[in-house]
């Protein structure tokens, strides 16, 4: 026998990670929900006016999206702090990092890609135009994995403590403004006849930036708030 | 102050020891002392542990027998002292999750995964064979061959326990095992097979570390008692 490979670790977390999300389908798809519901209420709210749909939806689908990421993420590691999980995957001898990074890209599949499948489908609610609702798809591809490596961290940070929930959304929020400025800039600029190629190129570098850096923080944070 | 020495306490019962080979130490630990918030729980505690030994720790609930068991299993830090695993300290030995099995308080099952599924996912990440067959193996050691496909939710705890020591039947060297109390929620059944485990691993010249009641161990098991009331810091 010998220790576990390290693909084969990614392997077997992320693979149960979608097994119990099809087993808990009403969690699974709480965020999704709340996205679908939070983006359909805002034209109800303000007004049928084309305009002003198409000026504020950039920001209403980016902010949306951004609260229903933070909705399960709390529950990241909960879990499996709580049942002994966590003490087995720390006795692996796999890399924590990656089983940090394996969580992280089983959060995403399940939270941010059916945001960035659904978001252009609401986005006809706002009246955007076929290339916005490309780029929103595009930004949404590039932003909501960072949300999901920002939530990893910040569940990680407060593990185990009392009302971890709202912690981790206080935590995250400030760190995801940057993603959100950039993520709704671009949309912003497409429909202001720009070129939204700068706010790609910035969130492309804070993906590669959390891609790199945050699995390791995460992995830390987990090793401190299991002793 | 009292300072513990574990070779130093052997229980009441016959003693089989000759039966088994001893050697170096697989497990060193020294000086240990653990904190739990400003409260020092123990101290100074020295711990070896070698093939073909099983060592029962006890002490008074909230002593810190868990919190040790974490210590020598790597997962935490120590306040003082060191564990090693032949020569190296533990957290950073490359051949931890080869040579060492923790079995915590908590069955480390989802409610929402199959026994089987459950099982499967522990023996993987831990690098031991899991395949359908192993697995199936593992269960019906167990007497949980029936429940294979039964959600961990709808089991009881004992179930549970039996799913959960199920990872050690496909053990086939001489690892170190840290339970910590493996016999909780078991009945009798459960408690002769677990002992008849023990008594195989020993013989192989693995080496155990187990939390939990004296009573439930069999006779043949040559166990030595670590009492943590005598460590208790001052």
């Amino acid at each position: 026998m010998s220790a576990t490979a390290s693909p084969s670790l990614f392997g077997a977390l992320f693979v149960r990670d979608l097994r119990l999300a099809l087993r808990r389908r009403t969690e699974a798809l709480l965020p999704i929900g709340f996205f679908v519901v939070a983006v359909a209420l805002f034209p109800l709210g303000v007004g049928p006016e084309p305009q002003t749909l198409r000026q504020i939806a950039p920001g209403v689908i980016w902010v949306c999206a951004l609260l229903a990421a933070m909705l399960s993420v709390s529950q990241l590691y909960s879990s499996d702090h709580a049942d002994g999980t966590l003490e087995q995957l720390l006795m692996t001898g796999g890399s924590t990092t990656l089983i940090a990074a394996a969580r992280a890209a089983a959060h995403w599949t399940l939270t941010g890609l059916p945001l960035v499948v659904a978001a252009p489908l609401f986005g006809l609610l706002f009246d955007l135009s076929a290339t916005a609702l490309r780029v929103l798809a595009l930004t949404l591809l590039l932003g909501t994995p960072v949300l999901s490596l920002l939530g990893s961290l910040g569940a990680a940070l407060t593990l185990g403590l009392r009302s971890a929930s709202v912690l981790v959304i206080l935590i995250v929020l400030p760190l995801s403004i940057p993603v959100l400025i950039f993520g709704s800039g671009a949309v912003a600029a497409v429909d202001a006849g720009q070129a939204a190629g700068p706010h790609l190129s910035l969130l492309g570098a804070l993906l590669i930036v959390t891609a790199l850096g945050v699995p390791p923080a995460t992995a830390a944070a987990l090793r401190i708030s299991t002793e | 102050m009292t300072r513990a020495v574990l070779s130093a306490v052997p229980t009441s019962r016959p003693s089989v020891e000759s039966t088994f080979t001893f050697s170096e130490p697989h497990l060193a630990a020294r000086g240990l002392a653990c904190r739990r918030g400003t409260q020092l729980l123990f101290e100074k505690v020295d711990l070896a542990l070698r093939p073909g030994e099983l060592v029962w720790l006890r002490g008074r609930n909230g002593r810190g027998k868990t919190s040790l068991l974490r210590l020598v299993a790597g997962i935490s830090t120590p306040e003082a002292g060191e564990v090693l695993l032949d020569g190296t300290p533990i957290a950073a030995s490359d051949e931890r999750s080869r040579r060492v099995v923790y079995l915590g308080h908590q069955h480390a099952l989802k409610d929402d995964l199959t026994s089987a599924e459950a099982l499967e996912f522990l023996l993987r990440i831990h690098g031991r064979p899991s395949d359908r067959a192993s697995v199936l193996a593992a269960l019906e050691h167990w007497g949980m061959l029936a429940h294979a496909n039964a959600w961990v939710r709808r089991l009881s705890q004992g179930q549970r326990r039996r799913v959960a020591l199920a990872r050690l039947v496909g053990e086939t060297h001489a690892s170190l095992w840290l339970l910590d109390e493996p016999f909780d929620a078991l009945d009798t059944d459960g408690v002769q097979r677990l002992n008849a485990l023990l008594l195989q691993h020993l013989q192989r010249g693995g080496s155990v570390l187990l939390t939990g009641h004296q009573a439930t161990l069999a006779p043949a098991l040559p166990a030595r008692e670590l009492d943590l009331d005598d460590c208790a810091a001052a």
